[in-house]
């Protein structure tokens, strides 16, 4: 499990890099969020990846850190404002510069 | 009463912000006196928290009576205290110029302002990493809102960068963070320092990774070199009230590294001892240059004064990258004079810019100015004080920065300091002759500027003279901070009891 959940997190990480360093808004939108996916998930697998594990600490049972949860809910929360923050940001830079390039040249065709 | 005055700095903005919410527009004037009248009592709190600090004890608020390190807490010892006073003495210069009409341009500034000052303050107070996070968000949100204020084809652009870069800038720190606590099982920051000292050999590489990435956050916040290429754009075009208020925006991240670095890679780390120094030190004197360059380049006030936030920037760094309790005394110094000067600079800039018309703040010739003799007395304070000449704030600084370096390190700092200093200089001569010397024949007309407009700006410039007349009192006051720094154990001993008896 540890394999698929690295190479899910790398894929992840490696995408929205890429996409975020594109020249255009929208690909840099799905970047971000890509890369939020992949934090998330980082998070989560900090505390040690545990299968079957108690939610409730309990005598003796192996249980899961709840404290990556809590983290990566925060993580969720923050990263879903910004998202929605950064779209509409994206469609008012496009509305008012009159192109979607991040540095509002029109030339610049990647 | 007394015990709880820590968590005020960040409930006050709070509820105040709340109350700013009711209505998008309209109610101008209850807006106005509630944002000036809670900004002006976190002066308050601010400055009884720094009595309360100056005592030299650490004191500590357990939000929920939760202890550390399960709980959250908000640390007060005299860096976060200094911080808070800065803040609110800042806070009050841009409220109060803002009231002059420049919150109306948009909905909901006084909102958003009380809770930028709640994620600044918040960030200084917190003692956990992970809040430490959550704080940055909030300040960021409201900045990022703020940064649009107004709108316009320039701060949309502006903001796209500025919002883009500080997503992934979070995305960083969640993975730092996240490195931190997978390696030693803890985000307290006191808690951290006791586990870096103990961490096993096979650790040390994740926890040097995971060090190293925060580095990279906070200097993406205080934009050293290769990461500073979103400030100049976003301060120069942001509302003068607003890039006032960001001048401490960079000094959030410059806290951050001087408090995460003293605290948990301080001297009980071992191997990973100020693993920052070197980075910092190198990258923080390409910044100095970097901006000298770009004060003499910049062919608009705002962006001349956004370079000058810069060299600033380069300035402090070095002091982190020093090392010495010196340095951190000096650089502390440094930085109240830079904040409040930087941020008085950008409230004149904008009156200047309003009195010229058309030519706005460009440096180019434009109709005389109505008041333009105050103004160019004020912008003359401001100049020198903000290039370091005597006998203004800004030359103690520098001299206490210079007088800090030792050995190889004066090679590197001083021709580099000094000539970023003659930059500034020549940019700001040129730059006040042109604006005030070089105007067309004309009449004058206009309109005189706002009182509140004068208020915001001088109460922020008369920091420079201030600062003189106090020198004593806050160097002291500075240097015992740098010492309280530069022991971390009285900290982690008042957070966690049980674990300093232990060592």
């Amino acid at each position: 499990m540890e394999l698929l959940y690295a190479i899910t997190t790398g894929v992840l990480t490696a995408c929205g890099l890429y996409l975020t360093l594109r020249g255009r808004t929208f690909p840099v939108v799905v970047g971000l969020t890509l890369l939020s996916y992949a934090v998330n998930l980082f998070l989560f697998s900090m505390g040690g990846l545990t299968t079957d594990g108690p939610a409730i600490v309990s005598e003796g049972a192996d249980v899961a850190d709840p404290l990556p949860q809590a983290l990566v809910l925060t993580a969720i929360v923050i990263g879903f404002a910004m998202t929605a923050f950064v779209v509409i940001l994206a469609m008012r830079a496009r509305s008012e510069v009159g192109n979607d390039h991040v540095d509002g040249k029109k030339e610049d065709r990647e | 009463m007394m015990q709880h005055l820590i968590v005020f700095p960040v409930v006050l903005p709070l509820i105040a912000g709340i109350l700013l919410l009711y209505q998008r527009q309209g109610l101008v004037r209850y807006k106005r006196i509630v944002s000036v009248v809670a900004t002006a009592l976190l002066l308050l709190v601010a400055i009884g928290l720094l009595r309360q600090a100056d005592s030299g004890e650490v004191t500590y608020y357990a939000l929920g009576d939760w202890q550390a390190p399960f709980g959250i807490v908000l640390v007060l010892d005299r860096l976060s205290a200094l911080m808070l006073l800065l803040t609110a003495v800042l806070a009050v210069g841009a409220v109060v110029f803002a009231c002059a009409g420049d919150d109306e341009k948009g909905s909901n500034f006084h909102g958003l302002f009380q809770w930028q000052l709640l994620g600044i303050n918040g960030a200084f107070l917190t003692g956990d990493l992970f809040n430490l996070f959550v704080f940055f968000e909030v300040l960021l949100l409201a900045s990022y809102a703020l940064l649009l204020h107004g709108g316009g084809k320039v701060r949309i652009q502006a903001s796209v960068h500025y919002v883009v870069l500080n997503l992934a800038g979070s995305s960083l720190f969640l993975i730092a963070v996240g490195i931190l606590y997978g390696a030693t099982g803890t985000l307290n920051m006191a808690d951290m320092a006791i586990r870096v000292a103990e961490l096993p050999a096979e650790r040390e590489g994740l926890v040097t990774a995971g060090a190293l990435m925060l580095l990279v956050v906070f200097g993406l916040k205080a934009a050293i070199l290769p990461l500073y290429f979103w400030l100049p754009k976003a301060y120069s075009s942001a509302p003068a009230p607003v890039a006032a208020l960001f001048a401490i925006m960079t000094k959030v991240g410059i806290y951050a590294i001087l408090r995460v670095y003293s605290l948990i890679f301080g001297d009980s780390a071992g191997g990973l001892e100020a693993l920052e120094q070197p980075w910092i030190w190198w990258l923080s004197l390409a910044t100095l240059a970097i901006a000298g360059v770009g004060v003499m380049a910049a062919r608009d006030l705002r962006l001349v004064v956004a370079y000058l936030v810069l060299v600033s920037v380069g300035t402090l760094l070095a002091g982190i990258g020093l090392g010495s309790p010196e340095a951190t005394s000096a650089l502390l110094y440094y930085l109240i004079h830079t904040t409040l000067i930087t941020g008085g600079l950008f409230l004149l800039a904008e009156m200047i810019g309003l009195q010229r018309g058309k030519a706005g703040t460009r440096l180019v010739k434009g109709r005389p100015m109505v008041q333009g003799a105050v103004l160019a007395m004020l912008f003359f304070v401001g100049a020198i004080a903000v290039a370091g000449m005597p006998p203004l704030s800004g030359a103690i600084g520098k001299a206490l920065m210079l007088n800090a370096a030792e050995g190889i390190q004066r090679l590197w700092l001083w021709p580099l300091l000094l000539l970023t200093s003659l930059a500034s200089l020549i940019a700001l001569s040129r730059a006040g002759s042109t604006l005030f010397w070089r105007s067309q024949r004309g009449s004058i007309n206009g309109s005189p500027l706002s009182p509140r407009q004068w208020f915001g700006a001088i109460w922020l410039l008369s920091a420079a003279p201030l600062l003189v007349i106090l020198a004593g009192p806050v160097s002291n006051y500075t240097q015992a901070t740098a010492e309280q720094l530069a022991n971390p154990q009285v900290l982690i001993r008042t957070l966690l009891p049980e674990a300093g008896d232990a060592q």
